[in-house]
């Protein structure tokens, strides 16, 4: 076309026109550190896995996941799930189920037999590792990964420590257990069962030593009591029950303590057929250390409570109770008012010492408060010598002793190198104040079926239920990927200057800082929050 | 083949041969007709492949014609006066995208006060807005000039008005000879646009312009229009080829009698066939047409009018304040010749040019600047009269024509009948009419004049 | 919820893709290949929403018809950012004419194209609001009762932007322009419906009316598609702040249009031949300080002490709305229309 000059254009010539010299902002995508990261004890990559779950690709999630933590169906029956406490989706309707599709994605690793990835090439390095709890097992498989050759010594028969001896089947059903536990240990890993170590300058031949050998003293406490009155200690009780053991309790079972090992008594008690099961505890159920799931579990199996007591006697068939009363710094002080209460067994549970004669011997080694203590790189004073779990410092739970051995892992791997671990370089948390949630369907939380109270108290039989693969899938997709790129489009689609582009590699968008004007746009309408306004560079 | 015929009906079925693609169109006297007759053909189906637009002002018919110009169609449409107003910023748009629209204007006052009869006005008002104008002086003329005015346009990319005076041309039935389809066809190849909505080619047309270029691209308007004059006659030439007639070959401007001829009249449009008429028995006084008007064939002009000893430029409208339109235009060409050039202001508003009229005012001895020919002395004077604070200025004003008219010559020209002019409308109807005599913006016959 | 589960896409509907859906149920938005129909280098001011939503329209009708489009432009904003010589950011045919008549430069151009036989090639006019239900309003009413085969979109940014912002009669109750000052009893614009054009529209009974905002690009998307499945006049009108005219900040573009639906103000719906066949239900509904709030065109109502009676008076503008289109699934039908004041101040 013989077109004329000047009202007449070409298409898109417009292009020579660089707005981007209008800028004096631009935008950088970023990697939020999204809360339920943040609150995961294990180290999860917790928002990354749910992104692949959502897709459907469970076997990546699953790898992903178990890069940090091997037991995802152990997980998803008994982690306390702090995620879920953090998830900003519990600010717009419920948080996010990460647990029940961590436990689902563990379930289906079993299920389908998928194999962990095969361990580096062996470096040569031995670690010994003492206790097969959840941390020892945990440091042993990451060494293991690492190409490390590790020996886990375990004075019991059989490993899992707490998890095992503790933790009631109808929460933990066995076969999950062991079928985590052999997956890990098939890895090439040495486990020395029925091997207590005692003395750990004699132990030779190893580069490091990780220390896991939990809490697992009954708590010593004086409860005056005639001599034929049937008290027992709550690990004990357990412990035998989970070995397959019935244990004789009586009709009316009192457990005295407020821990979440005070639960577990009382809801085995029940199972073994107590018909009355009652939490003696000290102060209210607000200041209860148990875990507030597994009080209402408690509650819901027709376990009674009894807040601000104290047992002062224990007699055949009954208990001298005290009432008590919380002082203005909430601590219980006696009241004198007594009354009895029937019961014809006491469980103590009231908590977990650590066993710390096996470091006793090692010079440099502290122990504080009756836990060993350790630096941020997880060594204890002597050289070498790595401890985490039950043992050291910190909450007590199978995640946070999953996270302990990891990070010791790692910390033992840097020091087999002679070098110092470098911590993760700090992220930004994606607060929901970041997101636009807007963008986010309504979609309720998915509840895990439950049996029902008096099916419950009958058996043995798990009492929480699974997922299956489209509530996993719908709970995966509830997930709004704080703080990180799902890939929605949005900043794409609501640039006015076409100014972002897609690109194959990184986060899949790109800025064209040719033409983007900077007016924040994306920032703004990035559900996630993945995007910053960044001042221009000069 | 001549056929007895109205003006308009000729213009329309030239049009028609034209082979318009769309054809938007808004009612106003004295226009109606053409478009009333191209919508029947369209309906009709003797029009084919024409889309026939009722739309809902001129201004929608000028903007229609951009739209389907724009998008390879060839393009007419019709108005007259206040129509042409009211689409003059399209008419301008036009003009600024070189859409080669061809638009007859039936020439017509502008109100106020409302009238619907002939002068060129409108035309004039619109003289600069980028347009070629051509001005019919017959009927025969306004139907060729259609035919020149696509080719002109299409050839240029430049939109032509053809002026047509209403109701002496367009409502006349004169033995006409519509140019036959083919020879239409010899001399109007199909449309082919310099630039077009295309979604196989797709450009920006209409850009915003600035300061930069704003000028280039003026000047190159003008340097087109400029060119129009001697494509127009080469055209012309084609035509009459085609035609066989040397007699309709056209031109910008066209001489009769000037050969030694002392005084020149120059005029546009119908009243140059009065004129002829009169100078034929005026000794020493010759005619020139302008048939283009814009551009202004300047030199053309100057050539034609290099030996005459005095001009008179008679005009059919008035530059308010200021005197004759055309007269400016005569002048320019002529600057540097000592030639005295009179303005003479006639026919406004459908007041009738009589040849007696004419034939008193060049016999005149002395003829001032501007000179109002018939006008109403005792009125003017009644008037000013009134109006005592003006009537010290009023002899400087204007020289006028003093004599009363009615002495001079018995037409009813000066107590034009309102009535009457209704009456000629219909009778120069050929087709009966849906309503009665098509005249919609007349005012209630018997309400007082000036009401 | 088990049985919808696998519907259920994170983000579902509102953003404008999503990894997780079939490509053919993404918008044309988050397509790669999308075509920009208008592209990068125009000089719209940062965070325009007319730019926005221009491409939103285009890019969908040039999709759906696959590309067998071309397009009228009303002089506006619009027209002026994207056509300065010599750089053009359009890439789909267009034709800018006057302010006034883009709709019937638009019927021309069908016209044409049907005259020549050429129907497959499919017509699309666009202007602003002052272009669209002020001066381009006699054109568009005529387009429309002609039945020309056009979609006209006018692109609401509630005032005449491009000359500065003067107010034009979409402009809503009490905001402020440079011709309707904040000043006096009645501060900024006159209150009043103002001019109401898909309503106006309807009562043409085209086939098609639609109102969208670029905040639901779907809902967009899908009204843009249906219009270009219908012949005939279509009208549709987007809502498209403009942070210069309504003294907002660039980045609140989009949340704007969603707030501006979401208090009921703008109602979002779709009507065919003079009946409303759809609306956008509101989600989750805010009241309208929360909309006016961020825009400083509003900022006179929220001085000491504020005009909690020119507040009210518009949120009872947002209530009839929700009222008259059923926009609230939350709220009950009502029986009788719900009454506006109409004194002008206070
Ligand atoms: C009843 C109960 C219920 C619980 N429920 C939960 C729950 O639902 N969720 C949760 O997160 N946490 C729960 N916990 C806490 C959790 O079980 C522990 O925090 C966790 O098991 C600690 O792991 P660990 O590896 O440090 O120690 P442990 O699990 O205690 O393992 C220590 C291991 O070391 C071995 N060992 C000890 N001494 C030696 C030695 N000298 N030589 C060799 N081996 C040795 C032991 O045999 C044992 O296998 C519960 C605890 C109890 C008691
Ligand atoms: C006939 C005419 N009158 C006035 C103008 C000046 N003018 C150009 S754009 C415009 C405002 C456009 O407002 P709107 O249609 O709402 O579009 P916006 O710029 O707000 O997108 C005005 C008044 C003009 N170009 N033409
Ligand atoms: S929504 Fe997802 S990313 Fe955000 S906190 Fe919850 S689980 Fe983590
Ligand atoms: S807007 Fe969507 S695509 Fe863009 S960065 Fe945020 S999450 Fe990713
Ligand atoms: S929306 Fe576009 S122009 Fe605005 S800041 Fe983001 S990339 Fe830049
Ligand atoms: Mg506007």
């Amino acid at each position: 076309m013989d077109t004329p000059f000047a009202i007449t254009l070409g298409p898109g010539s417009s292009s020579v026109n660089r707005t981007g010299t209008w800028r004096t902002e631009r935008p950088v995508y970023v990697d939020r550190l999204p809360p339920c990261n943040q609150a995961c004890p294990a180290g999860e990559n917790v928002q990354g896995w749910l992104y692949t779950a959502e897709e459907g690709d469970y076997q990546t999630a699953w790898r992903q996941l178990v890069a940090a933590n091997p037991f995802p169906a152990v997980m998803g029956r008994v982690c306390y799930h702090p995620c879920e406490t953090a998830c900003n989706r519990a600010q717009l309707d419920h948080a996010v189920g990460i647990n029940s599709v961590e436990e689902f994605l563990g379930d289906e690793a079993i299920r389908r037999g998928w194999v962990l990835p095969t361990p580096a090439p062996d470096t040569g390095k031995r670690v010994l590792v003492v206790g097969a709890g959840p941390s020892g097992l945990s440091a042993a498989y990451q060494l293991c990964m690492l190409g490390h050759h590790v020996e886990i010594r375990d004075s019991a028969a059989r490993p899992g420590g707490m998890m095992r001896y503790a933790i009631p089947t109808f929460r933990l059903p066995r076969d999950v257990l062991d079928a985590e536990i052999d997956r890990l240990l098939a890895l090439g890993i040495d486990f020395r069962p029925n091997t207590p170590v005692t003395d750990l300058t004699a132990e030779h031949g190893f580069d490091a030593v990780f220390l896991a050998v939990g809490a697992q003293l009954a708590h010593r406490a004086y409860v005056p009591a005639a001599q034929s009155a049937r008290i027992l200690d709550a690990l004990e009780l357990l412990g035998d029950t989970a070995a397959g053991g019935r244990p004789l309790l009586g009709r009316t079972v009192a457990v005295y303590g407020g821990g979440n090992t005070a639960m577990d008594a009382a809801r085995t008690a029940r199972r073994l057929g107590a018909d009355e099961a009652i939490i003696v505890y000290r102060r209210t159920r607000e200041r209860m250390p148990a875990n507030d799931i597994e009080v209402t579990d408690a509650l819901e199996e027709g376990i009674r409570m009894k807040w601000l007591s104290t047992v002062k006697h224990a007699d055949v068939g009954v208990l001298t109770i005290e009432r008590m009363e919380l002082d203005e710094k909430g601590v219980p002080q006696p009241t004198g008012e007594l009354e009895e209460l029937r019961a014809d067994a006491l469980v103590l549970a009231l908590g977990q010492d650590v066993d710390h004669t096996l470091v006793d011997t090692l010079p440099g080694v502290r122990v504080e408060g009756g836990v060993v203590q350790v630096d941020g790189h997880m060594m204890t004073g002597y050289p070498g010598v790595f401890a985490g779990g039950d043992m050291v410092p910190s909450a007590r739970s199978v995640t946070v002793a999953i996270g302990h051995g990891a990070a010791a892992a790692r910390n033992i791997d840097a020091w087999l190198r002679g070098t110092v671990a470098t911590p993760e370089p700090e992220r930004e948390v994606a607060t929901f104040e970041r997101l636009n949630t807007w963008y986010y369907s309504d979609a309720p939380e998915t509840v895990r079926p439950r049996l029902d109270a008096a099916r419950r108290v009958s058996d043995f039989a798990e009492v929480t239920g699974r997922l299956d693969v489209d509530t996993a899938l719908y709970e995966a997709r509830r997930c709004m990927s704080c703080g990180n790129c799902f890939g929605c489009d949005n900043c794409y689609g609501v640039c006015p200057d076409n100014a972002i582009v897609k690109v194959r590699t990184g986060h899949g968008y790109a800025i064209d800082l040719d033409y983007c004007k900077g007016c924040a746009l994306c920032v703004t309408e990035c559900p996630a929050g993945a995007i910053d306004m960044i001042p221009e560079p000069d | 083949m001549r056929r007895q015929l109205e003006g308009s009906r000729a213009i329309a079925e030239t049009v028609a041969r034209c082979r318009p693609g769309v054809i938007p169109a808004y009612p106003i006297t004295p226009q109606t007709h053409i478009v009333e007759a191209l919508g029947t053909m369209v309906r009709k189906g003797t029009l084919t492949s024409c889309r026939f637009l009722t739309v809902e002002s001129e201004f929608a018919a000028m903007s229609a014609a951009i739209g389907a110009s724009l998008t390879g169609s060839r393009v007419y449409t019709a108005t007259s006066s206040q129509g042409l107003l009211y689409m003059t910023e399209a008419v301008f748009n036009a003009a600024g995208l070189g859409a080669p629209i061809v638009m007859t204007v039936a020439n017509r006052a502008i109100g106020a006060p409302i009238n619907i009869w002939n002068d060129q006005s409108d035309s004039m008002a619109l003289r600069d807005s980028g347009w070629i104008q051509l001005h019919a002086p017959d009927n025969q003329a306004a139907a060729d000039l259609h035919v020149l005015a696509f080719r002109l346009a299409e050839e240029l990319s430049v939109p032509v008005m053809v002026c047509v005076d209403g109701f002496v041309l367009t409502h006349a039935f004169e033995p006409i000879d519509v140019p036959e389809q083919e020879i239409v066809d010899a001399v109007l190849p199909p449309y082919r646009p310099r630039q077009v909505l295309d979604p196989d080619a797709p450009v920006t047309i209409g850009a915003m312009v600035g300061p930069d270029a704003f000028t280039e691209v003026k000047y190159l308007a003008d340097h087109a229009l400029r060119s129009a004059p001697a494509v127009f006659e080469r055209i012309a030439a084609e035509f009459a080829d085609a035609v066989g007639a040397p007699q309709r070959r056209a031109c910008c401007v066209q001489d009769y009698s000037t050969t030694g001829a002392d005084t020149v009249v120059v005029a546009l449009g119908s009243v140059t066939g009065t004129l002829r008429d009169v100078v034929d028995s005026v000794e020493g006084v010759g005619v020139l047409t302008v048939t283009m008007y814009r551009p202004f064939p300047a030199e053309q002009v100057r050539a034609a009018l290099a030996g005459a000893r005095r001009i008179v430029v008679l005009e059919r409208a008035l530059a308010s304040g200021a005197g004759g339109i055309v007269t400016s235009d005569v002048r320019s060409a002529l600057a540097g010749l000592d030639v005295p050039v009179h303005t003479v202001i006639a026919g406004l508003g459908g007041r009738p040019i009589g040849a007696a009229s004419l034939r008193e005012l060049l016999t005149r001895p002395g003829l001032g600047d501007v000179t109002f020919l018939d006008l109403r002395e005792d009125v003017i004077d009644r008037e000013l009269g009134r109006e005592a604070v003006h009537e010290t200025d009023r002899e400087t004003a204007y020289e006028t024509d003093r004599e009363p008219v009615a002495e001079r010559d018995g037409q009813p020209a000066i107590e034009f009948d309102r009535e009457a002019a209704g009456e000629f409308d219909r009778e120069l109807d050929s087709q009966p009419a849906l309503e009665p005599a098509g005249e919609f913006d007349r005012e209630p016959a018997g309400e007082p004049a000036g009401a | 919820m088990p049985a919808q589960s696998v519907k259920f896409y994170q983000v579902g509907s509102r953003a404008v893709g999503n990894r997780l859906l079939d490509a053919e149920l993404r918008t044309e938005q988050s397509s790669a290949d999308r075509r920009n129909s208008i592209t990068s280098g125009h000089r719209a001011c940062q965070g325009c929403g007319e730019a926005l939503g221009a491409r939103y329209v285009l890019d969908t009708a040039a999709r759906v018809t696959g590309g067998r489009l071309v397009t009228v432009n009303a002089t506006g904003c619009l027209e002026v950012f994207s056509t300065p010589y010599p750089e053009s950011a359009w890439q789909v045919p267009w034709l800018h004419s006057l302010f006034a008549n883009a709709a019937s430069v638009a019927s021309g151009v069908a016209a044409a194209l049907e005259a020549q036989g050429r129907t497959d090639i499919r017509v699309l006019a666009q202007g602003g609001d002052g272009g669209t239900v002020d001066i381009g309003f006699a054109c568009l009413s005529g387009m429309f009762e002609r039945g020309d085969d056009v979609l006209f979109v006018c692109y609401d940014n509630e005032a005449y932007m491009n000359t500065g912002v003067q107010r034009s009669g979409a402009t809503p109750a009490y905001a402020r322009t440079a011709t309707t000052e904040a000043v006096g009893p009645i501060p900024g614009s006159r209150p009043g419906q103002g001019k109401d054009l898909p309503r106006i529209a309807m009562a043409h009974e085209i086939p098609y009316v639609a109102t969208a905002t670029v905040a639901e690009l779907r809902d967009l998307e899908a009204k843009v598609e249906k219009a270009m499945s219908m012949r005939g006049p279509r009208y549709l009108h987007v809502l498209v702040p403009c942070p210069l005219g309504w003294g907002s900040a660039p980045a609140e573009t989009v949340r704007l249009a969603r707030l501006a639906q979401r208090s009921g103000l703008f109602p979002v719906f779709e009507a065919e031949h003079g009946e409303v066949t759809s609306v956008l239900p509101i989600r989750d509904r805010i009241p309208v300080e929360e909309y006016l709030r961020p825009q400083r065109r509003y900022a006179h109502l929220f001085n000491d002490p504020p005009r909690t009676d020119l507040i009210e008076r518009i949120q009872q503008i947002a209530d009839r709305n929700v009222a008259r289109y059923h926009l609230n699934p939350h709220e009950a039908p009502r029986e009788t229309p719900l009454e506006i004041s109409h004194e002008e101040g206070a």
